[in-house]
């Protein structure tokens, strides 16, 4: 069979065509799917791109969990299906409450556009199952509010159950505990600001990204 | 109304009573605001338009020349690309975070409206001195700005210059280049069939960039500057990157048959240059605009400069299909007028005609004007001055000086601002020679440069020009591509002073000649005059925006040193006395004087078929252009970028070591490659004629000269200088 993703656009996304492309290559389906949509069209897997959703206006994710789109995305969720929010995706899926914590401001108080090398640190999520033990990633960041919050009691919790799965090597953007990317509790939900689209083709520099999302379609494909 | 309103406009008497008799009566405020933009030197061409007509504009692949929103080249079989540049720098002087933003608005949106996706921007940056008082805040703002706008749309800014000169201390340039492929079909701006429909669609028309063109770009700009910010738009990038979409989608259906954006001008400017080109004329309904805010005069709805709006041309039955496209994108859109057979732009307000001018005469009669030109007389002093040649005794810290100067230190700390990888098509970004892009659902990549050397030009402008085109070409040569086309930014100060014009004359007789000898058209481009505040003009400026063509993207070349043991060679040969204008002379010893290195475009074109050949051939591990600071600042920055260091073990025996080491003689690179490509590599360079000089080779943690030596780490630290003393 083969796994379906829907790449959600809200007005304002920009890493759509990237996400559909690489994805593609993979041997998903994809279907591209404006925000007004209520239904997923019976996808595998949820994408929430990169991008500047609503133009980021008011707060980044704000406006865009309030997109008919997004009711769906958390039925699909708490159903169990993956999903998968990279950049502003993830700034969505925190905004929507399907990932707890925040983004804040670079500690540098500017865009970062630049490759950086990831740790994964839970290999037993939908989205690790190709990383090896001790496995770092090279993978391109690309955002202006990257530096991940939360309160205390959630980081606890966070890594009590291993939500947390990548973190930076070397922290670009004052991300709590060097953060990278975190999933829900049961672990089918994963927010990570680097896009691991950008980095999987060795001539644009890493081929890194294929790790997370050949993951990814493993897992959908298991689950089928 | 006054008799003095059209000077007030930024119209002479002559062009008024010219006004009058094309119409056969006064205008009214509204048809003498529509000529005073349509008129005006930015909109108009008209001090330039005389010289531009003698550039190249046709050559191998040219399918669009000058007068559309770009041109558009053919850079491999079926891939058409739209290229061109655009300044926008008297509002980012005025407004640096929205001036540079709403730049980078404008020039996608000349792109897109060739039915072309935006895919790749540069951006040519002139400040001031990194100490002057205002150069740290123009240059956070401008940069934030293009980051903030360039990044949204999801379009990647792959690379260009930064300078500071105190020539540009109250005249910051910030020129914006972008490259777009034609998805479907090439659209242009036509209005051909009477009784088609106009539609309006994107942001509503506000009061924002009132008499951009005439107020702003089309006089010098004073102390009071800061009371123009009215004048200056508001970017809204989310509506932008929704307005590409929709365009490409509207082309993509063959549903429309012409579409331009609103830039400098606003509607009034695309609806004459459309109705003009195609001998139509357009009536627009000024209460169908959707606008901003209430009450806005007619002659304001017309001249508005709101961002963010395109006019699209289409038959009746199909008009529906329009809006239908704009509102699955959210985009407002509305039908404002129809294309009529008057040969006239009407403007009707509560169905009466508020404005009735004949199209033509908007887009195409403003009397041309012949310049006085003068050769200026400090100009013989000036090269008479010392060239900046003088040894030093410590050549290692001038290496070190020259990688710390704002204009050699890596510009790191501003690309990686802007998002340089969307659309994965970026194989070589920013910091090198050219941006290597690989086209969308192809191999094949285009190499894209921006050069604009003020100092060479303020020396010798035609010098200048040629020695500016050279180098660009240089640049994407050195990746391995071929230099296919040339669009130029031209930035100077007041043609109305004759020693302005003068170097304005010749720097256009320079681009004309280096273009025709290296076989380059000239497919587009801007003029930037009144580059001058209180009285004081910028250095001639023509930036130079080289794109060249790459069948096979994999086989492109960057600046890194790649392996231990690599050979390194120079190509090319070494005047030892081209020092005037360069950054040696510059940083070393404050000298700015003499005559400018010497080009002789037939080494050129050979180097660039040498260059070619190797890539291709797969010979070479890494290329870089000799350009500032010559061979000691390419070897640096070759072995920054590897993280390698090297040893020269050969000297130019016949020179002093500081002129084969900072001497910039053009027409020359750097290369390295596997010992065991050295012998094809001869082979090659000797059929074509390019001296080549094995130098030494590539490994260790030491820049080592011979003469003198420089760590790997005191130089990365030097080049990591931040130009206003930022922390990295």
């Amino acid at each position: 069979m083969t796994v379906r993703a829907a790449v959600v656009v809200f007005p304002g996304t920009n890493c759509e065509r990237d996400c559909a492309l690489v994805l593609e290559r993979l041997g998903a389906g994809v279907e591209l799917l404006w925000h007004t949509e209520s239904d997923l069209h019976g996808a595998d897997i949820v994408v929430l791109p990169g991008g500047f959703a609503h133009g980021d206006y008011l707060r980044t994710g704000a406006i865009a969990r309030f997109s008919p789109v997004m009711d769906a995305v958390t039925t699909h969720a708490r159903s169990g299906g993956l999903v998968i929010g990279i950049c502003n995706g993830f700034q969505v899926l925190c905004e929507a409450g399907l990932l707890p914590g925040a983004l804040r401001k670079n500690r540098g108080l500017s865009f970062l556009c630049r490759w950086i090398e990831v740790r994964v640190c839970n290999y037993g999520t939908p989205f690790t199952g190709r990383a090896e033990q001790g496995q770092t990633l090279r993978l391109p960041i690309n955002h202006f509010e990257g530096g991940y919050y939360c309160d205390d009691s959630t980081l606890a919790e966070l890594q009590e159950n291993g939500q947390v799965t990548l973190r930076y090597e070397d922290n670009p953007n004052g991300s709590l505990e060097d953060i990278a990317g975190i999933t829900n509790a049961a672990g089918n939900v994963l927010g990570l600001m680097p896009h691991p689209e950008r980095a999987c083709e060795a001539l644009l520099g890493s081929e890194d990204g294929v790790v997370l999302l050949a993951s990814m379609i493993d897992s959908a494909l298991q689950a089928a | 109304m006054t008799e003095t309103l059209h000077r007030d406009l930024g119209l002479t008497d002559g062009e008024h009573e010219l006004i009058v008799s094309i119409l056969g009566r006064l205008p009214n405020i509204t048809e003498l605001a529509m000529f005073s933009v349509m008129w005006s030197e930015h909109c108009s061409y008209k001090s330039s338009r005389a010289l531009l007509s003698t550039l190249p504009t046709e050559g191998e692949g040219v399918l669009v020349g000058p007068g559309e929103g770009a041109g558009v080249i053919e850079v491999a079989p079926g891939a058409a690309v739209a290229w061109k540049i655009e300044s926008h720098n008297h509002p980012s002087f005025v407004e640096p975070h929205n001036g540079a933003a709403t730049g980078v608005g404008g020039i996608v949106r000349d792109i897109t409206s060739m039915g072309a996706r935006p895919i790749a921007l540069l951006d040519s940056l002139r400040f001031g001195s990194a100490g002057g008082t205002r150069t740290a805040y123009l240059a956070s703002g401008v940069v934030g700005g293009i980051s903030s706008y360039g990044n949204a749309i999801g379009v990647p800014t792959v690379g260009g210059e930064c300078i500071f000169e105190p020539s540009y201390e109250n005249n910051p340039l910030v020129n914006v280049a972008c490259l777009g492929m034609v998805e479907t079909e090439i659209m242009r701006g036509r209005a051909d069939n009477p009784g088609d429909l106009v539609i309006l669609y994107g942001s509503a028309t506000g009061r924002d960039g009132i008499g951009g063109a005439s107020v702003l770009a089309s006089a010098e700009l004073g102390p009071d500057s800061s009371d123009k910010r009215p004048s200056v738009q508001v970017g809204d990038p989310l509506t932008e990157k929704l307005v590409i979409e929709a365009s490409l989608e509207l082309v993509a259906k063959s549903i429309i048959s012409g579409l331009q954006d609103l830039g400098a001008g606003g509607i009034c400017c695309p609806a004459s240059e459309m109705a003009a080109k195609s001998g139509t004329g357009i009536r627009i309904d000024l209460e169908a605009i959707h606008l901003r805010e209430a009450d806005m005069a007619p002659f304001e709805i017309m001249i508005s400069e709101s961002q963010e709006r395109m006019l699209a041309v289409v038959s009746a039955e199909r008009a529906p299909e329009v809006l239908e496209v704009c509102r699955t994108w959210e985009l407002e859109a509305r039908v404002v007028g129809e294309v009529t057979d008057s040969g006239l732009v009407e403007v009707v307000v509560s169905g009466e005609i508020a404005a009735s001018v004949p199209a033509a005469a908007l887009a195409s009669e403003v009397p041309l004007l012949k310049r006085e030109t003068g050769r200026p007389e400090w100009l013989d002093d000036l090269r008479a001055a010392p060239n900046g040649d003088d040894p030093h005794s410590d050549l290692g810290a001038c290496l070190l000086a020259l990688l710390a100067s704002p204009g050699e230190a890596s510009a790191r700390w501003i690309w990686e601002q802007y998002d340089h990888m969307i659309l994965l098509g970026t194989v070589v970004g920013p910091g090198g020679d050219a941006a290597v892009i690989r086209l969308p659902g192809s191999a094949a990549a285009v190499a894209l440069s921006l050069d604009g050397p003020g100092r060479l030009c303020h020396l010798d402008p035609y010098e200048g020009a040629r020695l500016a085109v050279a180098e660009a070409a240089r640049n994407v040569a050195c990746t391995g591509a071929r230099p296919a086309a040339v669009t130029n930014c031209l930035n100077f100060g007041n043609p109305e002073r004759p020693e302005v014009m003068w170097s304005f004359q010749e720097v256009v007789r320079g681009i004309a000649d280096s273009c025709r000898a290296l076989g380059l058209p000239v497919t587009g481009g801007n003029v930037s005059f009144y580059n001058e505040t209180s009285g004081r003009a910028i250095h001639p400026t023509p930036v130079i925006g080289m794109l060249g063509a790459l069948e096979d993207a994999g086989a492109a070349v960057g600046v890194a040193f790649r392996a231990e043991g690599d050979v390194i060679v120079l190509l090319g040969t070494t005047h030892p006395d081209d020092f005037g204008g360069g950054d040696y002379a510059a940083v070393v010893h404050g000298a700015l004087g003499g005559t400018v290195p010497h080009l002789y475009l037939e080494h050129e074109q050979a180097l660039h078929r040498l260059l070619a050949q190797a890539a291709a051939d797969l010979l070479l591990s890494s290329a870089h252009d000799l350009s500032g600071g010559g061979l000691a600042v390419a070897l640096a920055e070759s072995a920054l970028a590897g993280g390698l260091g090297f040893r020269l073990t050969e000297a130019e025996a016949d020179m002093e070591t500081h002129r084969w080491l900072f001497s910039e003689s053009p027409s020359r690179a750097l290369v390295s490659l596997p010992p065991e490509n050295l012998d094809r590599l001869r082979t090659v360079a000797a059929a074509l004629g390019v001296p080549i000089t094995t130098l030494g080779e590539v490994g260790a943690d030491t820049l080592d000269f011979g003469a003198f030596e420089v760590s790997l780490t005191q130089a990365a630290a030097a080049h990591a200088s931040h130009p206003f003393g930022v922390a990295p």
